[in-house]
């Protein structure tokens, strides 16, 4: 009997179905690719052929000019898919960010679920992450040591507003990845009742306006860019880490630097941030949404991928589960955790 | 404990002084006696518990995780306290709120044998936040950059009460300081301290700037190349405070047991060189000596110390403090004959007959451990800090500067794994520090080993090739020249810099400020 599994080799740049000539979310352009999600570490330009979700369709298009309305690109909503050289393959929700998926492979009675990223945690931007059974499963492992617990969203949000409220005379600026993170806290800001205006950094403008367009409600937002000075204290500004120690954040009321990402959780990451006001929100599941996945799931084997490998990998060792690293390069997008 | 903790992580990600401040403040406004005490206590590093060290809390943990994960968290955290506090499992059921005195009084009442219950019964009462204050405060190595000086700033601001009063009450009365809350907040007299061997805060001295007094009205005097020392003798017992307050008796055994006067001395630590025929040697010799707890019989035979003695501050039971320089110098002639010459000697007072004379003089001196030239006014008391005009420091060329390492990034070469270039700041009037300088050379390797080792400990950052370190010590900094510069924030910049020497001694607090430097600028 061969190898289980034997039909998907892992390559340093992808996962590649031989039955099928396919690469699943490859750091380089392919003839063939299925995308997860919208991510730079998951979604490249330049491939011949896409296959992903309609919504990640429209983020690629977005961000790296993937022509939607092309005939070689296909769109397949959740629980929609399609057969390719005998491999039926199948987009099931991830919970990740709007469009994410997993991607369910059956072939030859053998059944493969590749995550992508995700999370368990309720998220109100996106559909929630379904578990399929399955073989192998191939999990993300961005938050695996028992130090990442992330604690609840909500929690997380009251801290902020605390700020906002706290020192009237300043905003509060808050570092969010472009795609995602910065919506979610939108959304979860909203969720908590802050209604005022929301303000953004114009790298953030589009994104946004793709989120409304797809049913994701994010309240009034306004560009720094086109807004006074004055108007911004006691505001909640969100821009891309990236503009956190730039001189672009000059434009704002003597701002308190804060940062949503899962790295919060440890301070001395937090500090070399320069973050006065770490939020611990994540769009990746901590060790414990990570465990319990796992063991949801229950596979025959766990195939682990971009994060800490080693950590997952001794839970599956301690609680007797067939488990093999893979080492796939380029999976290393730190501002978007 | 929530209050403690919430504190501590504010601490943490605050990087300017006047808001630590009103975070202290606040919190000493607002929490009751003890707990305020012993966690003031617990910020400064003064606490110490001999049954909890991290090699048990480690070995505690591998009863709750598995010490694969622990040592992958470790790695990956950086922190033995912070990762314990993170890995700890929840214990079911509401938390109470744990008091910082009661932990206080349990991790206090451990034995070696019993302590590791302990600490997991009240890791167990407590969150992650807890945990880690909990564990920082049981280890020690805070981190957040709250020196003693910075805490009894604190207490003066929140209570409105002299910071020099402070200085003085703070080292007589142990945590957790109930009797100084009472003063602080009008419910109690000030504390009785005569029988204290109490610290009195340092009068210090300006740079002079180029003869701007009149020399009729100021004694001159070498300033010499050690460390200010102040020696106590009170309620039985000797004590030697450096210039922070922090007491170095541990580390200068022989002085404590050579000091047999009820007095209060103001002088230099110095130790004696071969080379000087076994007179004052230069700092580097001295260094071997500082930052010790324990002291070898090698150490006392090799590099034995002896204070040169500037002043006397009480003696016999009275204050000296108010009366003029001219009449406790009078004094001082008439006690120092009383102590032991072999560890005591009076500092001479230089005479010139003009400034002409005072400066030549100067340049004159060759002593390796005459660091430049004092400057006291005669009718002046004995008062804390620097007050202006009373005191001048007139320093040998080259220029330097007392400044605070702020980066270090590793060099080439033969120094490749050694941080060794550091980049160095000074204070700006907003209470910030601003880089002024890097510098690369001017420490032995004995030095350098110390640097580096003293870089990789305190790791605030890092930021590629370059570390960010806590901003806690002074780099003597000597340049020949300094020039307005627009590429630099503080609008600075050095002409050749290089480390003269490190200031272990020196409280980062007291480092040069950015208007100090402007002064040189040629």
């Amino acid at each position: 009997m061969a190898k289980a599994g034997h039909w998907l080799e892992p390559h340093p740049h992808g996962l590649y179905v031989r039955p099928a000539d396919l690469w699943i979310d490859p750091s380089r352009p392919v003839e063939r690719a299925a995308v997860t999600h919208g991510h730079a570490d998951h979604a490249r330009s330049g491939h011949g052929a896409v296959f992903a979700t309609p919504e990640t369709l429209a983020i690629m298009a977005l961000r790296y000019g993937v022509d939607v309305e092309a005939s070689h690109n296909q769109a397949f909503p959740y629980g929609g898919g399609f057969e390719r050289g005998g491999v039926r393959f199948s987009f099931h929700a991830a919970g990740h960010v709007l469009g994410s998926a997993q991607i369910l492979m059956e072939y030859a009675g053998e059944r493969i679920v590749i995550t992508g990223d995700y999370k368990r945690r309720p998220d109100p931007t996106c559909a929630p992450f379904e578990v399929v059974p399955c073989d192998i499963f191939i999990t993300e492992a961005t938050f695996g040591l028992p130090v990442f617990r992330h604690p609840p969203t909500g929690d997380e949000i009251a801290k902020l507003i605390a700020a906002l409220r706290a020192e009237p005379d300043r905003s509060v600026l808050v570092g969010a990845y472009a795609l995602g993170k910065a919506q979610r806290v939108m959304a979860e800001l909203r969720a908590a009742r802050w209604d005022a205006p929301i303000y953004i950094h114009g790298a953030l403008e589009k994104m946004c306006e793709l989120y409304a367009a797809h049913g994701v409600d994010l309240g009034e937002l306004r560009l720094v860019s086109e807004t006074d000075k004055a108007e911004m204290a006691g505001q909640v500004v969100i821009a891309p880490p990236s503009a956190l120690g730039d001189r672009w954040s000059r434009r704002l009321p003597d701002p308190v630097t804060a940062m949503a990402s899962g790295w919060m959780r440890v301070r001395q990451r937090a500090r070399q941030r320069m973050v006065e006001l770490p939020l611990v929100i994540s769009d990746h599941a901590d060790w414990d949404e990570l465990t319990t996945t796992i063991a949801e799931v229950n596979p025959q084997e766990s195939w682990i991928t971009h994060g800490s490998e080693e950590g997952l990998l001794r839970w599956c060792e301690l609680t007797q589960r067939k488990a093999r690293a893979l080492h796939l390069v380029g999976r290393d997008l730190e501002e978007e955790a | 404990m929530k209050r403690f903790a919430a504190l501590i992580d504010r601490l943490v990600y605050t990087r300017s002084r006047n808001t630590k401040l009103a975070l202290i403040a606040d919190y000493l406004q607002h929490t009751p006696d003890p707990d305020r005490g012993w966690a003031i206590a617990a910020l400064t590093e003064s606490l110490d518990f001999p049954a909890v060290k991290s090699a048990m809390v480690r070995t505690l943990l591998a009863t709750r995780v598995d010490e694969e994960l622990f040592r992958l968290s470790r790695h990956f955290v950086g922190d033995t306290a912070e990762t314990a506090a993170l890995l700890w499992p929840d214990a079911p059921g509401p938390k109470d709120d744990l008091s910082v005195a009661a932990a206080v009084d349990a991790l206090a009442s451990a034995s070696r044998s019993d302590a590791p219950a302990v600490v997991a019964s009240l890791l167990d009462r407590l969150d992650a936040d807890g945990r880690y204050a909990l564990l920082k405060l049981a280890l020690g190595g805070m981190r957040v950059g709250v020196s003693a000086r910075l805490a009894k700033q604190a207490f003066a601001q929140a209570f409105d009460v002299p910071v020099d009063d402070v200085e003085e009450l703070w080292h007589a009365i142990p945590p957790p300081y109930a009797p100084l809350f009472a003063w602080g907040e009008g419910r109690a007299e000030r504390p009785d301290l005569k029988h204290v061997a109490f610290f009195r805060p340092f009068m210090l001295a300006h740079p002079l700037e180029e003869e701007s007094v009149d020399l009729a009205d100021y004694a001159a005097e070498w300033k010499w190349d050690g460390i200010r020392v102040q020696i106590v003798h009170g309620g039985g017992e000797t004590r030697i405070y450096s210039r922070g307050g922090e007491e170095i008796s541990g580390a200068f055994p022989e002085l404590v047991a050579a000091f047999d006067q009820d007095a209060v001395i103001d002088g230099e630590l110095l130790v004696r060189g071969e080379a000087q025929g076994g007179q004052a040697a230069s700092f580097n010799a001295l260094q071997q000596r500082l930052g010790r707890k324990t002291v070898s019989k090698k150490m006392l035979a090799d590099y034995p110390a002896f204070v040169r003695v500037y002043d006397l501050l009480g003696l016999d039971g009275n204050d000296l403090r108010g009366l003029p320089w001219t009449e406790r110098r009078r004094q001082l002639e008439a006690f120092v004959p009383r102590l032991a010459d072999s560890h005591f000697d009076l500092s001479q007072l230089i005479e010139a007959k003009d400034w002409d004379d005072l400066a030549e003089r100067r340049a004159g001196a060759r002593d390796a451990a005459i660091e430049g030239v004092m400057l006291k006014r005669r009718d002046a008391p004995y008062v804390a800090g620097r007050r202006a005009g009373l005191w001048y420091k007139w320093k040998r060329d080259p220029l330097t500067a007392d400044c605070v390492m702020m980066y270090a990034q590793r060099g080439n070469g033969r120094r490749a794994s050694f941080y060794s270039d550091y980049t160095f700041g000074c204070w700006n009037d907003a209470g910030e520090l601003l880089p002024v300088g890097k510098a690369y050379s001017g420490f032995t390797d004995e030095e350098l080993k110390w640097l580096d080792k003293f870089v990789r400990d305190h790791t605030l950052g890092r930021f590629g090739p370059v570390r960010e370190v806590e901003k806690s010590l002074v780099l003597e900094v000597a340049f020949d020249s300094i020039h307005a510069s627009k590429r630099h924030k503080s609008g600075l910049a050095m002409r050749f810099p290089r480390i003269a020497r490190i200031r272990r001694d020196k409280p980062a607090e007291e480092a040069d400020r950015i208007a100090t430097l402007l002064a040189m600028v040629s």
